[in-house]
């Protein structure tokens, strides 16, 4: 069973059915306890930092998820905050401490274009690197679609699965492990959004 | 590089799509699911769904379509017309719809803006603004007017004005439709749309006037929109999006490739 993380951070229905649309036995876990079930872990989320960690702490998740994921190795997918909420910081709103997973920060994107606008919303396009088994068998800088204002600095850049390019590099994927993260939305990503859930789904 | 979006724009009545939608090839298609796949599969970058069913009792067969899309359509999709509450909000959201967008109701009472965001996070709410072009007064600095009833009432309410308070009270994105451009198929208004998007720091969909690809062109470079909308172009299957995309590429428009 895909056991998604419900920890009230959003709507979650776009997630989960584009998992069930792969074939996926997935479930929504509203009780850290249903995650016990799960064979693999999607953490999605939309909104900010603080509030996601606060969910997280107060429903009991942190403590599961930190078991399951850094002790028995579970695969972990988080998606947009999701991943954010991996690193050990957080400055949205203040500096706020992260599942710390991944070492990083996650700071406010600052394009070098003033043009740019922020929040970065809308497909962009990655690179990746060769060896990222989340992203294998993609075209070499596939789009897509993003929507956030910060974005996560890993402290080891061997950590970085995907950048992309918004005025400057920006994390669009991680890498440590059994843990795998996007910056952007694979559930609203077409056809290549869906190549990742599948990378995911047959990973071990 | 962020792309550029085109975005396609679906008018539904009671489920169904309201003309006698022809593609080339003369099918007709009513059902907006199968017509949302269509345009989904010709690589279309998002999906409005422009609810205008008339009686209150019916909208339920729109919650239908949305959850319809939302099973297998795997890009962003919105949802507009007759949303004047954050319940309204919750039913399209719930049902698998990425954002919802208001017009008239955020006119009336723009309190909904921010309970919308607060609710639901600041991309998911996207102000819709119908403007007119007016004589420029103390009250309407900028020239351009917010107008509501399909342009028939005036609200004496600047457009720059209000879309610089719509990105405040918390709409993550502008859905701004040219009225006098509206169904003229000469272009878009680009002194409006790059008046409003050089003036806010949310993303602008320009809508209304499009007719040939090289107006798309126009708006996302000259008017600095982010989006275009169209709807009558593909429709008709006047053109596909493929031919749109690639013309917009040879302008050196950035746009989301085509599929694997």
């Amino acid at each position: 069973m895909i056991g998604i993380v419900d920890h009230r951070m959003g709507n979650l229905l776009s997630v989960f059915n584009a998992f069930e649309y792969m074939g996926a036995d997935v479930e929504l876990c509203a009780d850290p306890r249903d995650l016990d079930d799960a064979d693999k872990i999607v953490l999605p989320g939309v909104g900010a930092f603080p509030d996601c960690m606060k969910n997280l702490k107060e429903l009991g998740f942190q403590e599961v998820l930190n078991r399951l994921v850094l002790e028995e190795k579970r695969p972990v997918l988080g998606i947009c905050l999701g991943m954010q909420v991996m690193a050990e910081w957080g400055e949205e709103f203040g500096e706020h401490e992260g599942l710390g997973w991944i070492p990083g920060r996650v700071v406010r994107i600052k394009p070098e274009d003033p043009g740019l606008k922020v929040p970065h919303v809308g497909w962009n396009n990655i690179r990746y690197s060769p060896d990222s088994p989340l992203l294998k068998g993609l075209p070499q800088s596939p789009d897509f679609y993003f929507v956030h204002s910060f974005h996560m600095e890993c402290t080891d850049p061997g950590h970085v699965d995907a950048w992309c390019d918004y005025g400057g590099k920006v994390t669009a994927a991680v890498r440590r492990g059994n843990i795998f993260a996007t910056q952007f939305h694979p559930e609203k990503s077409q056809d290549f959004g869906l190549k990742i859930i599948e990378n995911f789904l047959s990973w071990h | 590089m962020l792309s550029k979006r085109v975005i396609v724009c679906l008018d539904v009545r009671d489920g169904k799509t309201t003309k006698g939608i022809k593609f080339k090839g003369n099918v007709d298609i009513g059902d907006p699911v199968d017509m949302a796949r269509i345009y989904y599969e010709a690589g279309c970058d998002e999906l409005v769904f422009y609810d205008i069913t008339a009686s209150h009792e019916k909208r339920g067969i729109m919650i239908d379509v949305v959850r319809r899309v939302a099973e297998t359509i795997f890009i962003p999709f919105s949802v507009g017309g007759g949303i004047s509450s954050v319940e309204d909000m919750r039913d399209v959201l719930l049902a698998g719809a990425e954002k919802i967008s208001v017009n008239s109701a955020a006119v009336k009472n723009p309190k909904i803006i921010t309970e919308g965001a607060e609710a639901f996070g600041n991309q998911c709410v996207v102000l819709g603004m119908d403007v007119k072009k007016v004589e420029k007064s103390e009250k309407i600095p900028s020239g351009y007017e917010i107008v509501i009833n399909g342009g028939r009432t005036y609200m004496g309410i600047d457009a720059l004005w209000w879309a610089q308070e719509g990105e405040r009270l918390g709409a993550g994105e502008i859905c701004l439709n040219s009225i006098d451009a509206d169904g003229t198929k000469e272009g878009y208004e680009l002194e409006l749309t790059a008046l409003i998007s050089e003036n806010v720091n949310i993303p602008v969909i320009a809508s209304g006037g499009g007719g040939i690809p090289q107006h798309l062109a126009d708006v996302l470079k000259e008017g600095k929109a982010d989006a275009a909308l169209i709807a009558s172009m593909v429709h008709y299957g006047t053109y596909t999006i493929p031919e749109i995309k690639e013309h917009l590429k040879s302008q050196g428009v950035p746009v989301r490739d085509q599929l694997q």
